[in-house]
């Protein structure tokens, strides 16, 4: 299919780049990518896939707009507040970018229905906010053998990685094997979070995205990167597979989906659901 | 489609040498600017086949420049850039093999 006069022009800057064209262009415009929440990473990150010309955006988060999320949530408006992320943040996407088609999932996210819509997906962008999403997430992409771009924020502090055990890399559980302890780590509603870490952060992922759907550069597979904007600083981590992942490994005791779930403030507990 | 539209003779400098190439395209970009110039030329050099030639006709004088020199960039061989009258050139370049 050819270029329209306004596909040319809205996406002429990109479109220039050494070794980008209209092959590059049209990579874009087929890929699909699915984005895990549509909070302070997803935000971002959705935004600057949209203008790029990314054609479909799985966009998943059942939680709706407050005004407390607005600091950071960038694709919803204060007009938005009490309306589903979703609902917002495919407007908001749509306005920016008509070529984008915007699909929605509302529903709760769980190990009983996450493959059955990743699968239809090019690669994950993970911007929950919480261990038991991060873990499904993980271990679906995992079953799926789906690129993961993996980005984390608290406080002032950002961390990213991508995850391609299917191309011999890591995954997230050869770096964190199971959640961290109840209580020992603080949510954002508790620690707090700047925005503009949540915008930096959600932005490298939206870069490493178009990378892996482009094959350009050189993929954050086996690295970690930590952020933290007050003394702006990077520190790069290599990674490695951990031949004794519970999930990825020789002898992986995960061999199926499951939810842990967040049964209270104090408890994680891991549900199986066959 | 892609037929030859015109087989072009230059007389090389001082040696009698005469090149002369197949226009496989033709592209007419009169009154589009820059960096629309060379997207356009690049998109059609992409849907062509390896080694073809595309004529491009511009009359944005900065795309004279620009263009060549963008196309020599992505690894496109520009033949020539030649004044057709007071506000058009052509230039004519050649494709690259298939990546």
């Amino acid at each position: 299919m050819k270029f329209s006069d306004e596909q040319i022009q809205r996406y002429s800057r990109q479109m220039i780049l050494p070794g980008f064209g209209g092959k590059s262009q049209r990579k874009l415009l087929d890929a699909k990518v699915f984005i895990m929440g549509a909070g302070g990473l997803g935000s971002p990150a959705a935004l600057y896939l949209a203008a790029a010309g990314v054609g479909t955006i799985g966009l998943a988060d059942f939680d709706r707009v407050e005004l407390h999320n607005l600091q950071r949530q960038i694709l919803h408006r204060t007009a938005e507040v009490g309306l589903l992320k979703v609902d917002s943040g495919k407007r908001t996407l749509q306005d920016l970018n008509p070529d984008v088609n915007v699909q929605v999932y509302s529903e709760r996210i769980t190990s009983s229905n996450i493959r059955g819509i990743i699968k239809d997906y090019d690669l994950v962008l993970d911007g929950s906010d919480n261990f038991p999403t991060r873990f499904l997430v993980n271990d679906s992409c995992f079953f799926e053998k789906k690129t993961l771009i993996s980005g984390a924020i608290l406080r002032f502090d950002g961390q990213l990685s991508t995850f391609k055990p299917h191309a011999g890399g890591p995954c997230y559980r050869c770096l964190f094997p199971e959640p961290p302890p109840p209580g020992s780590v603080p949510s954002c509603q508790e620690a707090g979070v700047l925005g503009a870490v949540a915008g930096i952060i959600g932005l490298f992922q939206a870069n490493e995205a178009l990378k892996e759907i482009l094959g350009i550069g050189k993929s954050m597979s086996g690295r970690f990167l930590i952020f933290n904007a007050l003394s702006l600083t990077f520190h790069e981590v290599k990674l490695e597979r951990n031949p004794s992942c519970l999930l990825c490994g020789e002898n992986a005791s995960i061999k199926e989906l499951f939810d842990y779930e967040l049964t209270c403030p104090t408890q994680v507990s891991r549900l199986a659901l066959s | 489609m892609n037929q030859p539209s015109a087989e072009i003779k230059r007389e090389g400098e001082g040696k009698g040498e005469v090149r002369s190439y197949f226009v496989d395209r033709e592209l007419n970009l009169k009154g589009k600017i820059c960096p629309y110039t060379f997207i356009e030329s690049m998109l059609t050099l992409e849907e062509m086949e390896a080694n073809q030639v595309l004529r491009v006709t511009v009359d944005y004088p900065p795309a004279a420049c620009d263009v060549p020199r963008s196309l020599k960039n992505e690894g496109y061989e520009i033949l020539e850039v030649t004044p057709l009258n007071e506000t058009d050139w052509a230039i004519l370049v050649r494709n690259k093999e298939m990546e």
